[in-house]
């Protein structure tokens, strides 16, 4: 089990260097001049000659590509007009904000989370659950409803979705306030109220996805061997359906599902947009609209890591529900 | 499927298509496995309905000009004397009259009706193209990869399970300005062909991967084959291997997948236009239209919902149409 996670780490390692050179590429050197869009109004050609030495943009692309790594490890000195020292995961200094990127990624991460993983429980248990009883209750009025949830869901769009809570729950019936953050450790009432929307909306289209899958999967295991020797030899159905089906009917789902809760974690750009809520997405385009390079920068090497972490964590919750695949 | 013995290569495919006239001769018709696919797409329903749907939607975006003639009213124009002091459309479900059967936008004045006829050309164009694109680079490099092996599959496979750890939209989002200023400057007026196509050649560059794992999948499952190593003794150029031997027992999965990668095209190219960065407003699309309303969900509901559930039921259709494409293809497949 640990080399089996030492070689799952390592590779994710490389992967995480791939996609750093590839994004510090594509941000650092595609544009014509990454600078002139963080002054575009009213900028002189001496503040803009000063921003670009402050940012190492005359610098060779590997001493800069070196620079920003090591400020993420050790952290570095950026110029007095960078605020100085900029401590260990250093990501860099945003004219537009005028902050330390990583303190900025540290305001909204909590935000995307709070959004996520209740939304992310909510969907797995939905989709799941609505996936199971309608294989278990296979050509009833059950299965087609849930089949018709689970069409018309994967086809929605999320803002649209948002959009029509938004009008029915906040404007038409009053019951719910305008969608905002607020931590949960301060009012755990208004953070649940301030965000319900928003993962109602994210639960109702990941739950379509979930439905649709684990229904099919699970309709194939029940017609396993296994299945009916465990039946035959006597053992009650909930423990049949419950343990022996549930455990190799679910391993795809954990993989789709870890790959859509590390992406949703990289940044729910859509739904924050839509419920105006300032998390990781949000603050990506908005970097994008200003041209705010270090944090767009950021914001991707943040999102690549959920999801290469959220990988490696699917991985592991594989070897621990199947066996088999720790002898791989 | 057709028969083209060429170059005096062994017929070793004939085994699969037993020679019509015998089997016609005991009372029995034969069928090409497309031939029997085409018979059970036709007999579904839902592959009726969605198909017809489609071709519905496709003929409204490609006459999208002679509809603007006929209706009399262009995308760009502005009704500002049908609009109340507020920039609000006057009358019922934001201004829905004789003249223009889905409203006014609130603020500009423009036509609802026209502006989605032109977001489904957009739409749609973008969509058929950017899945053209990668279904084409997908099964070369997909076909390449998996017949031959070594360095190459090597290659192919670590760029697809890269692009899997690329989180899609943030790049998309934070690229497609980059590639723009890149060509056009700060201050450059960006012409609407180019928003398309730098979507499109987004869409095309993290998009080939999925169809190519899965060709290449196919591939090594073939690859083994008794048929393929005939071939190959008899002297079978690369080329006659890929697309005489290899591409025909494969088209099936390459078909639903292309038609399941059309819908997630039209999602992600109105989910970019929705964030603001993949079409100027000049070009109409849904993802735009709908992010222009949340600014008036409070004061005119029906500005969002004529967009939404034009997008919806053009998605709608395709999954459906994927769905059952898969079905008549892929008979067993339990889905």
């Amino acid at each position: 089990m640990a080399r089996f996670l030492l070689k799952r780490l390592f590779s994710a390692t490389l992967t995480l260097f791939a996609v750093s050179v590839l994004t510090f590429l594509m941000f650092f050197a595609l544009p014509r001049d990454p600078v002139s869009s963080i002054c575009s109004k009213n900028c002189n050609p001496e503040r803009l000659e000063r921003v670009r030495d402050d940012l190492g943009l005359n610098d060779p692309l590997i001493s800069q590509y070196a620079g920003y790594m090591k400020g993420i490890v050790t952290g570095r000195d950026l110029g007095s007009a960078q605020g100085g020292r900029c401590d260990a995961p250093c990501l860099g200094w945003s004219y537009v904000t005028n902050e330390a990127v990583s303190d900025t990624i540290a305001r909204v991460l909590p935000v995307t989370l709070s959004i996520v993983i209740p939304a992310a429980i909510l969907w797995l248990l939905l989709g799941v659950g609505l996936g199971m009883i309608s294989a278990l209750r296979r050509g009833t009025w059950l299965d087609r409803a849930a089949i018709g949830f689970s069409l018309t869901g994967a086809s929605l769009q999320l803002y649209f979705v948002g959009a029509v809570l938004l009008m029915v729950f906040v404007y038409n019936l009053r019951l719910l306030p305008v969608p905002s953050y607020t931590s949960v450790f301060e009012n755990p009432a208004k953070w649940a109220s301030g965000l319900a929307l928003a993962w109602v909306s994210l639960a109702f289209l990941f739950s379509a996805i979930y439905a649709r899958l684990s229904r099919a999967q699970m309709l194939e295991t029940l017609s396993e061997d296994f299945v009916r020797t465990a039946r035959a030899k006597g053992l009650a159905k909930p423990t049949v359906y419950g343990r022996h089906a549930l455990r190799a009917a679910i391993t795809p789902v954990v993989t789709i599902a870890g790959l859509d809760v590390g992406g949703a974690l990289g940044g729910t750009v859509i739904t924050e947009t839509t419920f105006g809520i300032q998390g990781l997405g949000r603050t990506a385009v908005d970097a994008v609209r200003s041209g705010d390079l270090p944090t767009i920068m950021a914001t991707v090497l943040i999102a690549a890591v959920f999801v290469v972490l959220a990988n490696v964590l699917v991985d592991l919750l594989y070897a621990v529900i199947d066996p088999r695949v720790r002898l791989r | 499927m057709s028969l083209s013995p060429v170059e005096g290569v062994a017929l070793a495919e004939i085994e699969s298509d037993p020679d019509a006239s015998t089997t016609a001769a005991r009372g029995v018709v034969g069928r090409s496995p497309g031939q029997l696919a085409w018979l059970r797409l036709r007999g579904d329903r839902t592959a009726v309905v969605s198909g017809v749907l489609l071709v519905f939607f496709m003929v409204l975006g490609l006459a999208a000009p002679l509809i603007e003639m006929l209706y009399g009213v262009g995308p760009r124009e502005q009704f500002q004397n049908l609009l109340d002091g507020n920039g609000m459309p006057l009358g019922y479900a934001g201004g829905v009259t004789g003249d223009h059967w889905f409203g006014l936008e609130p603020g500009l004045g423009r036509d609802i009706f026209v502006r989605l006829i032109y977001g489904l050309r957009t739409s749609l164009f973008i969509a058929l193209a950017a899945a053209l694109i990668t279904a084409t680079i997908g099964v070369t490099l997909g076909t390449l990869a998996g017949y031959l092996g070594g360095w190459l599959d090597a290659v192919v496979n670590w760029i697809t399970d890269l692009t899997l750890a690329m989180p899609f939209l943030i790049i998309a989002l934070a690229l497609t300005p980059a590639i723009t200023l890149r060509f056009y400057g700060e201050r450059g007026q960006v012409s609407s062909a180019f928003g398309v196509g730098v979507l499109i050649a987004v869409f095309a560059i993290f998009g080939w991967t999925s169809t190519a794992r899965l060709v290449r999948g196919q591939v090594i499952a073939l690859r083994e084959r008794e048929f393929v190593e005939a071939a190959k003794a008899s002297g079978a150029g690369l080329g006659h291997m890929l697309f005489r031997q290899l591409l025909p027992n494969i088209w099936a999965p390459i078909l639903v997948s292309f038609s399941l990668a059309v819908p997630q095209f039209i999602t992600s190219e109105a989910a970019l236009s929705f964030i603001g960065v993949g079409l100027s407003d000049e070009t109409p699309s849904f993802g735009r239209m709908i992010y222009d309303s949340l600014d008036y969900l409070q004061t005119d509901p029906a500005y969002v919902f004529f967009p939404g559930v034009m997008i919806f039921a053009l998605v709608f259709a395709f999954n459906l149409f994927g769905d059952a494409l898969r079905d008549a293809l892929d008979p067993k497949s339990s889905r």
